[in-house]
């Protein structure tokens, strides 16, 4: 009972405090152009340039290499470790996610080595040890530890997968069942809904910031659109 | 009052990424604005007993106006991306001067004030209430950033700290800490009508003097008309054009491209500047203000285009700023930029760049020139950061990468670019933009002109290269300055119409 509640309300959390900021960030105006150029003159551009920083992490690419290795290994392990979790949540399991399963297994492997050398740059580059914080280092010890844990249940002591996913179906319908009492999978279990609470309210928005980037989303077309912000149009009206 | 003694950096046969030195540049500290000047802008010119109260209000206003803010200083995951970027952390070694780090001087105070997380833990994750020492980081940091987006191309955001260098300096002029430098700048402009304070009168002198200088040296009755009704084209340049050399080189230049073309033109004596430090100071009242004078100008001399002289920062504001401040473009559908709209030649971009409309001139033939008169010259080229990260020229992304560079080879023969990753987007700043163009920080502006000392030196090395052409006043005048502590000659830093006024054919 303690997880079910547990869930509900990390799940209230992350989904209410995300369509805050969105909101929020959605709302606030960009009274300026000021696209980093060389930038697409047009909208289309502009998705291609989006989707190059959300699936390349082109700027990355452009900026370090070993940052950029160690970054997408662990966006698209855990993208895929994630993906593979959906069998939990989906009865029958949908096809295509069943295919993904052998890769989604390993994926956390990438996952967490990414995730190790982010941490490892943390203590041997002086530069980025300058500009640690504390929550700098317990996120990424967080998402390493919640790896592990899963990695631990993939590959060395089993948990019963059956029970869970009648958790968290029954989670889904409203139909609370009793959570497998494996102490690895409560620990698993519990670090994730901790991130879930911690994502809206900390470094975690860089995953909505960039699309709110005004120097990423914005074309570059200032000579031929007038762009004017609301509280900026009312100066206009004083002339 | 003579600033401090440093040590000149030694160029290295490459841009070195130096370890740490805490607080290496703490005590480069530019003037800060006496009451005369914070009067006149309407900023306290000490802080009250309010000021931290004023500070947060200030920061609340603009997270409130600009999502740039915002969104950026939510974002950073402090991956450390941008430590390495930032021409002033290169040359000065001071962490602070780490682009993640500058911004975090403000985002540890946005964590403390307006976050959940800041409010509840704020050791854990960096949050410090304000204080007097952390605004007079403030002071310091901020004045240390040229606010040329090279960190910007880098961020995996996009996140650009010049956004946050200019609200900074917005919360410090509003609590009673604004910059001399900047403040007498605006002041200047906002009274007379450009940055050096130079009247009407004197300005038609000058230009006077120009026109006979050049009819001696070339036999050529080549004018310089300033407040005619009715021509074609307004000119708006940085007054540095007027009076500063190389600067005046290039007006020259320009004055010689109109002639030859038969192009009608006049300057004004109401916007004579084209710089525009209100970008610098983060106030959108400010530049708006002062882009105005240009709006005006054109209205009242009835022009059909405005063309903009080389400069860097104004460049990005004409081409980027003045459709939304000014409505001087194309696309509104509101009375105020209407009035302008219909005024303007719908057969050319408005503004338009003065190297697009050299450049054009010389492709369709209109005008012709003998690069051969340029053939004591090995040419490379300094992309300003303002043309190179926030503008554009021409109609495709990058024009203003090979726009000036077509134009450049066209009146030159000898011409090498710098290592690619100091030039097009990755342009290293001079170390005197945005603001700090002042000898009172003669020292950040040396140590910040390192990255692109060293890239100078190996063109020089490789290719006798003896002139580095460049398209900003600021960059001009920060050159002249600064090359020669590295032992180059302040004569190899000129601006392209330069070498255009050179190789021009006049009848």
């Amino acid at each position: 009972m303690i997880y079910a509640g547990m869930f509900y309300i990390a799940t209230l959390l992350l989904v209410v405090g995300l369509a805050y900021k969105i909101f929020d960030y959605s709302r606030t105006p960009a009274p300026l152009k000021i696209p980093t150029t060389p930038a697409p003159t047009t909208q289309t551009g502009v998705v291609y340039r989006m989707a190059k920083e959300v699936v390349l992490f082109e700027s990355l690419f452009k900026s370090n290499k070993w940052i950029w290795v160690f970054g997408w290994l662990f966006h698209f392990g855990l993208l895929l470790v994630l993906l593979r979790h959906l069998r939990y949540f989906t009865e029958p399991v949908w096809f295509w996610v069943g295919i993904i399963q052998p890769f989604g297994k390993y994926a956390s492997i990438m996952m967490v080595v990414g995730l190790l050398g982010l941490l490892a740059r943390r203590y041997l580059v002086d530069r980025v040890r300058y500009i640690s914080t504390p929550s700098d280092i317990l996120m990424l010890v967080l998402l390493i530890a919640i790896g592990v844990t899963g990695m631990l249940m993939t590959f060395v002591v089993h948990t019963d997968i059956v029970a869970l996913k009648a958790f968290f179906m029954g989670l889904m319908y409203l139909d609370v069942q009793p959570v497998p009492q494996d102490p690895i999978l409560l620990i698993h279990l519990a670090l994730v809904a901790l991130l879930m609470v911690i994502f809206p309210i900390s470094k975690l928005l860089h995953a909505p910031g960039l699309f709110f980037s005004p120097t990423r989303n914005q074309a570059d077309n200032p000579r031929e659109h007038r762009h004017v912000a609301a509280w900026a149009a009312r100066l206009d009206q004083k002339n | 009052m003579a600033a401090a003694e440093f040590d000149i950096p030694e160029i290295k046969d490459e841009i070195e990424i130096p370890k740490l030195r805490e607080g290496a540049t703490a005590h480069a500290k530019s003037f800060i604005a006496p009451q005369a000047v914070q009067d006149a802008m309407g900023y306290p010119h000490e802080l009250g007993e309010d000021w931290k109260e004023r500070a947060i209000d200030k920061m609340g206003d603009l997270l409130g106006k600009y999502r740039s803010l915002k969104v950026f200083l939510d974002a950073c995951v402090h991956c450390g991306a941008c430590t390495d970027k930032c021409h002033y952390y290169l040359g000065t070694s001071d962490p602070k001067n780490m682009p993640v780090a500058r911004q975090d001087l403000m985002r540890q105070v946005y964590r403390r004030y307006f976050t959940t997380a800041g409010k509840l833990f704020p050791k854990l994750v960096g949050a410090k209430d304000l204080t007097k020492d952390i605004l007079d980081d403030w002071y310091n940091y901020y004045h240390q950033c040229s606010e040329c987006r090279r960190c910007s191309v880098f961020c995996p955001y996009g996140i650009d700290t010049a956004e946050i260098t200019m609200a900074g300096r917005e919360i410090l002029n509003h609590v009673g800490m604004g910059q001399k430098y900047s403040n007498e700048i605006l002041n200047k402009v906002h009274r007379i009508g450009n940055n050096l304070g130079l009247p009407g009168p004197a300005l038609e002198d000058t230009l006077e003097g120009l026109e006979e200088d050049i009819e001696a040296d070339t036999g050529v009755a080549v004018k310089m008309p300033i407040d005619v009704k009715g021509a074609e084209v307004l000119l708006v340049t940085p007054s540095a054009d007027f009076f500063s050399e190389p600067h005046v080189e290039s007006l020259i230049g320009y004055a010689k491209v109109f002639h030859a073309a038969g192009i009608n033109w006049t300057l004004s004596s109401h916007a004579s500047e084209a710089g525009n430090f209100g970008l610098f100071n983060g106030n959108y009242e400010n530049m708006r203000k002062v882009a105005l004078r240009i709006r005006d100008a054109a209205l009242e001399l009835g022009v059909k285009r405005i063309v903009v002289g080389e400069c860097g920062h104004a460049w990005r504001v004409a081409y980027s700023f003045w459709n939304t401040l000014t409505g001087i473009g194309y696309g509104g559908n509101d009375p105020f930029s209407i009035e302008l709209q219909k005024q303007l030649d719908p057969t050319y971009p408005q503004p338009q760049h003065i190297c697009e409309l050299t450049n054009d001139l010389i492709k369709s033939g209109r005008i012709k020139v003998d690069p051969s008169l340029n053939d004591d010259l090995i040419v490379t080229y300094h992309d300003s950061c303002n043309v190179a990260r926030a503008s554009r020229m021409g109609t495709e992304p990058g024009g203003q990468f090979t726009i000036p560079r077509e134009l450049i080879q066209s009146v030159v023969n000898n011409f090498h670019n710098m290592a690619d990753d100091t030039i097009y987007e990755s342009t290293f700043c001079c170390g005197g933009g945005g603001g700090l163009l002042t000898d009172d920080l003669m020292e950040v502006r040396v140590k910040g002109a390192l990255p692109r000392a060293t890239a100078l030196n190996n063109v020089v090395k490789e290719h006798q290269v003896n002139f580095m052409a460049t398209i900003c006043a600021i960059c001009k005048a920060q050159f002249t300055k600064v090359l020669p502590k590295y032992g180059f000659d302040m004569s190899m830093v000129g601006g392209v119409h330069q070498l255009v006024s050179k190789a021009i054919k006049l009848d």
